[in-house]
């Protein structure tokens, strides 16, 4: 059977074909018109379809971070409850089994459920609007990420609500993890569920990269990248080349524990210390995952309202590359205890102390753009202030257990509990909780109540610290961690019962800052496009943006282009007025990797159920694995393999392939 | 007063660590109590005095700064140059082994610590359970095993901890300086009830070491009274799978040998003192007191458990 | 005075054009991610090999009378699909289906191969850590070129609709990009496990 032949009219073809292939595009002015039109191809249709279906980063940036809060809020609770149990020596509140699920599902949820996607939620919205870009580059990918993260968050919690839910601890250590000492299906929703949610993170980072590197607007070279850029690029480099170690960790701890595999079972020679080496290749760059892109928004908006650009900028970019990447050199340091030999140790830990340099270039960058400045107080600049002593706290703590003898004590005791905590709530709750003030009044028109904000910023600063600044010395003191509970004559009662207190203080000012959220929505006063005078292209747009961003593409000439005229750095200025019109159908500019000059006219598609059928295909997929249920795994398989050849069919409207032939 | 604590030590191996965590503890608190005074002075010092409203009217700043952050920086490496040397110092200190240790094999199961120590010279060797003596003053070798699944052996005040992995054998040194009792607990989650797995390591004057082995090498005495015969055949028959007491028939290694079990100053790994009545509660309920032990609850009758617990007694 | 920045009016290609767009940075972290999971697969056969006692592999001299064979027929495989791929430059259509359906065919052979030599082996993947890691490694490489498979298999149907043309034809330059890799995955595999024992590793 021969192919088709090609036409006889292959020349009048191809010329007309030609012309498609090339344009000048037109350059212009923002009028009336022209936004409705834009408005028309790029708004997300109505109705249970276009809910499903929209690819519009914005949306999909608004529900990452509302699945986030609720995933935050869900492991407050875990912890309160774990807090009540630890306030009074030998309590019996909780059964052992009991707590060990808390504080395992806490340490997941918090993580892998809310930490990242919080991050990916604000950089989703925020990316096309601070490239002066119509999307991201891969808009049907963007929405399965997001799909897929909602349905491994199900997976994983219905295995909590159904009592099986992680048992061993967020990092999960073999030999306890296998199947002959933890028979029940709490591992297998675990590890599953992570392999699941590892796509979504993947395919994240996949896609944060491309439109790093092809979807800035005209000028925006590298040296002009907002901080949050840096933080979240670095981030999603590191993602793309560490998630598949923990995806490769709990598929084989999967495996042995439903196929008797030998990966790490001792008896058939294989290495409990592999799962540790798997897992901590991927969980220390995944911490500095979790936290550079907040710390880019501090460094983003704390400028803002100290009245000046960052100080030391390249420094500070360059700072968030190095840290990440000696992040890759530092993961034994989690394993100081394990019997190493002492020359692996020796350079760990000497790695683990230097890699404080680059963490402290953004603190003094911080300090300097205060002192420097004309600090605003408002509860997005008390919010990101407070990030830096909270980062410091965290940062020495982390230098004391940099030091292997003294890790030898701290390690597996409160102490680190404290350090992670200051670390993770410090460095990324903190800046979240700032630039969701920042970018509120962007995200939707309305800024939040200031007044409220003051008193959630207040309850939780000092709730937080009452939590956890005396668990240094609870761990100092001797108190073990993951325990469910301790014996009255360890003199630990008074200490953990102020921690307590303290988690209750803070869960009120989680209280206050969610109903500030929700209030605001509907009662706070209107913003107009930029009411904090920033400097950056989002604060251009209006207040929410329109879907398509920019009805004007920015020709950008400086890294604070709408401070421009009062900065006077330079002459330049950037175009916001005019510049391309890209209006033949849903269309986005491309440009240069280093110097961002055009390049490229993109077709972006349209809404399409595609990604959310993959997601549902991978859920039913990933069931029938969990069930050992071969039939309703090939189902789940054919629904996600049809669904790709669905997605990958080449299409005309995006000019993946010619036009048809006879 | 904090049993586990671990400012304070009384071991060769925390007398190298302490100095240079301290010193690790005082610099860290220098540098918070420096950069949160830095943070605080600069808001309340430069803060522009208008409201939020006003964001416009604050004209804009562009001094340059980036020397503080090299500043920074350079006042930065000291402290941590320092400690980067001081602790491979410390390192290459405790990981050599002293001279003529004594050598106990420690092996962590679930949820408790068994001690093996053998005599070289004589060939003879004994088990005890969750409390583990040495000589005060001498050099101790652990060479540290797993049964199930990774603990970690950690006596605080002695030294800092050494993960127990199966598969693998791990070797940790201590040393007491001074006599006493030392509490330890398992420092790497185990399971259900990692929280008590506590031992005690008893630090003794050269002398009464020697005498301690010496009785514990000794098997159990004969019962001498009809009650604690009756007792050591109930012993027999339901307990002798799971424990030994050498010198009768029961031979059972999963849990703790008990031969002298009397010379212990707790049970359970920790969690109980060693009592008339503990020792009953623990026998007939241990799954009440210790939840998830390996352990069963024991159906046993009161006349059962009265002959039972005469036998035990015996145990000295 | 100031220069305000202009957008410069040049004819800019519209969408994909040839070898370059968007899609393909999307490849690349596809097969940058998948890489990496080899390496850590590959690592994790070291690192077990290494620490645990000898001897550890199951065959001191692995038989190479299937596997070197399959791996010159894998290897055959890319380059019919890259002698298709430079065919759809030139729109010869003939000659990119003929190209794909070699390469479909090598591809298949390679994988009916694999499962005669699996057939083959006297253990089984619970044998111990090193016939899981053998069984999982060639498994997921394997599992990797059945996808390549797929993908073949809808190139073939879309060259054969006549859906590529000289300019736009990246789609297919995409998916011989991810059958090159697969084939690059198994020369690490295969060296890794077919020739270090000869060279003493494990043994």
């Amino acid at each position: 059977m021969s192919p088709p032949p090609a036409t006889a009219t292959a020349a009048t073809a191809g010329s007309n074909r030609e012309q498609s292939i090339r344009r000048t595009p037109t350059i212009g002015r923002s009028t009336p018109e022209l936004r409705e039109r834009l408005q028309r191809i790029w708004e997300t249709k109505p109705g249970l379809y276009g809910w499903l279906a929209t690819v519009d980063h914005k949306e999909i940036g608004i529900r990452y971070i509302v699945t986030a809060f609720v995933m935050l809020v869900i492991g407050g609770i875990e912890a309160l409850i774990m807090r009540v149990q630890l306030a009074s020596p030998e309590q019996t509140l909780l059964s052992p089994q009991q707590y060990n699920m808390l504080f395992s599902t806490h340490g997941v949820t918090m993580i892998f459920l809310y930490a990242s996607p919080i991050l990916s939620g604000f950089s989703n919205y925020l990316w096309p609007l601070l490239f002066g870009s119509r999307d991201m580059a891969f808009p049907r990918l963007n929405a399965l990420s997001y799909w897929i993260y909602l349905a491994a968050g199900i997976f994983m919690y219905a295995g909590v609500f159904l009592g099986a839910g992680p048992n061993d601890g967020w990092f999960n250590y073999v030999p306890y993890a296998q199947f002959r000492y933890d028979p029940g299906l709490n591992i297998d929703f675990y590890s599953l569920g992570m392999v699941f949610l590892g796509v979504s993170t993947s395919v994240g980072a996949a896609n944060f990269i491309v439109t790093l590197l092809r979807m800035r607007a005209p000028g925006m070279s590298i040296n002009r990248l907002p901080i949050i850029i840096w933080g979240t690029a670095t981030a999603s480099f590191a993602n793309l080349l560490i998630v598949p170690a923990v995806s490769l960790a709990f598929f084989l701890l999967w495996l042995d524990r439903q196929f008797h595999t030998q990966f790490f079972q001792v008896p058939g020679g294989g290495q409990p210390l592999l799962w540790q080496h798997l897992f901590w290749m991927f969980g220390h760059p995944w911490v500095y995952a979790i936290v550079l892109p907040a710390m880019g928004m501090v460094s983003d908006g704390l400028p803002v309202f100290c009245r000046r650009p960052l100080v030391g900028y390249a420094p500070v970019a360059l700072a968030t590359v190095a840290t990440m990447l000696l992040g890759f050199g530092v993961w034994v340091h989690h394993m100081f205890a394990t019997g190493l030999p002492g020359l692996s140790l020796a350079f760990f830990s000497a790695a683990s102390i230097l890699i404080a340099v680059p963490s402290a270039v953004s603190v003094f960058s911080w300090i300097a753009t205060i002192w420097l400045g004309r600090p605003v107080i408002t509860a997005a600049f008390l919010f990101f202030a407070s990030t830096i002593i909270l980062f410091v706290i965290g940062g020495v703590s982390g230098f004391m257990t940099a030091s292997v003898p003294a890790d030898w004590e701290l390690t597996d005791t409160y102490f680190i509990v404290a350090h992670l905590h200051y670390v993770l709530l410090g460095i990324n709750v903190f800046p979240v909780m700032g630039a969701t003030h920042f970018w509120f009044p962007k995200f939707t028109g309305r800024i939040m109540d200031e007044r409220l904000g003051r008193w959630s910023f207040w309850m939780t600063f000092i709730g937080f610290n009452v939590a956890f600044l005396p668990m240094h010395l609870t761990g100092l003191w001797g108190m073990p961690r993951r325990v469910y509970t301790y014996p009255v004559e360890m003199g630990l009662g008074p200490i953990n019962m102020v921690s307590t207190v303290g988690s209750f203080l803070l869960a009120i000012g989680f209280l206050l800052f969610f109903i500030n959220v929700l209030r605001s929505r509907t009662r706070g006063v209107a913003a107009g496009d930029n009411p904090w005078d920033a400097y950056t292209l989002e604060w251009s747009t209006s207040s929410p943006p329109p879907p398509y961003n920019f009805a004007v593409i920015p020709t950008v000439a400086s890294r604070h282009m709408l401070w421009e005229e009062q900065l006077g750095e330079s002459n330049e200025r950037s175009n916001l007025e005019e510049g391309f019109i890209l209006d033949h159908g849903k269309e986005a500019l491309a440009t240069s990797a280093l110097d961002a000059e055009p390049q490229r006219i993109l077709h972006m598609p349209g809404d399409t159920i595609i990604p959310f059928v993959l997601a549902a295909g991978m859920l039913v997929l990933f069931s029938g694995l969990l069930l050992r249920n071969w039939p309703i795994t090939a189902i789940g398989a054919v629904i996600c393999a049809a669904d790709l050849v669905a997605w990958f069919w080449p299409r005309m409207s995006l000019l993946e392939r010619g036009p048809a032939h006879g | 007063m904090h049993p586990l604590g671990y400012l304070s030590g009384s071991g060769a191996q925390t007398a190298s660590v302490l100095p240079l965590m301290w010193f690790m503890l005082i610099v860290s608190i220098v540098v918070t109590v420096v950069i949160v005074g830095l943070v605080i002075w600069a808001v309340m010092t430069k803060r522009a005095p208008v409201g939020p409203q006003s964001l416009r009217t604050v004209a804009l700043e562009h001094r340059d700064g980036v020397k503080w952050i090299w500043a920074g920086l350079a006042v930065s490496i000291v402290p941590l140059l320092v400690t980067a040397f001081w602790t491979i110092a410390v390192l290459a200190k405790t990981g050599a082994v002293p001279a003529a240790p004594l050598t106990v094999n420690i092996v962590a199961k679930r949820w408790w610590w068994d001690a093996q120590y053998r005599d070289g010279a004589t060939g003879g060797q004994f088990r005890v359970a969750n409390e583990i003596h040495i000589p005060v003053g001498r050099p101790v070798l652990l060479h540290l095993r797993s049964s199930d699944v990774i603990h970690s052996f950690w006596v605080p005040k002695l030294a800092g901890k050494t993960d127990v992995i199966p598969g693998q054998v791990n070797a940790m040194w201590i040393q007491a300086d001074a006599p006493g009792r030392y509490r330890g607990q398992c420092g790497e989650f185990c399971g259900a009830q990692h929280a008590h797995m506590a031992f005690y390591v008893a630090a003794d004057p050269p002398l009464q070491f020697a005498q301690w082995e010496r009785q514990q090498m000794q098997p159990a005495f004969a019962p001498a009274t009809a009650e604690a015969s009756a007792g050591l055949s109930y012993f027999t028959q339901h307990c002798g799978r799971c424990h030994s007491v050498r010198g009768t028939p029961a031979h059972g290694t999963f849990g703790p040998d008990l031969t002298h079990l009397m010379s212990r100053q707790t049970i359970g790994a920790g969690m109980l003192q060693n009592n008339p009545a503990s020792l009953s509660g623990w026998v007939e309920n241990a799954q009440i007191v210790k939840p998830g032990a390996l352990m069963p609850n024991q159906h046993i009758s009161g006349p059962d458990l009265t002959v039972l617990r005469a036998y035990l007694e015996t145990l000295r | 005075m100031v220069e305000l920045a202009t957008a410069t009016p040049t004819p800019l290609p519209v969408g994909p054009v040839r070898d370059h767009g968007i899609g393909r940075g999307g490849m690349f972290a596809l097969i940058a991610s998948e890489a990496a999971l080899f390496g850590y697969l590959l690592f994790s056969y070291y690192y077990t090999g290494a620490s645990a006692p000898t001897p550890w592999v199951l065959e001191a001299h692995p038989a190479l009378k299937l596997a070197l064979p399959n791996t010159l027929i894998l290897l055959l495989s890319s380059v019919a699909i890259w002698f298709a791929e430079r065919a759809t430059r030139r729109e010869e259509r003939a000659k990119a289906v003929i190209g794909c359906g070699i390469a479909f065919v090598l591809g298949t052979i390679f994988v009916v191969i694999q499962m005669f030599e699996w057939k083959a082996k006297t253990y089984g993947v619970a044998k111990s850590s090193y016939a899981s890691l053998y069984y999982i490694t060639t498994g997921l490489h394997v599992a990797h070129v059945v996808v390549g498979l797929a993908v073949l298999a809808m190139l073939f149907v879309w060259t054969w609709l006549g859906y590529f043309t000289p300019t736009r034809r990246i789609v297919f330059t995409n998916g011989s990009y991810y059958w090159h890799f697969v084939d690059a995955v198994w020369l690490a595999v295969f060296t890794t496990y077919y020739i270090t024992p000869y060279l003493g590793f494990g043994t």
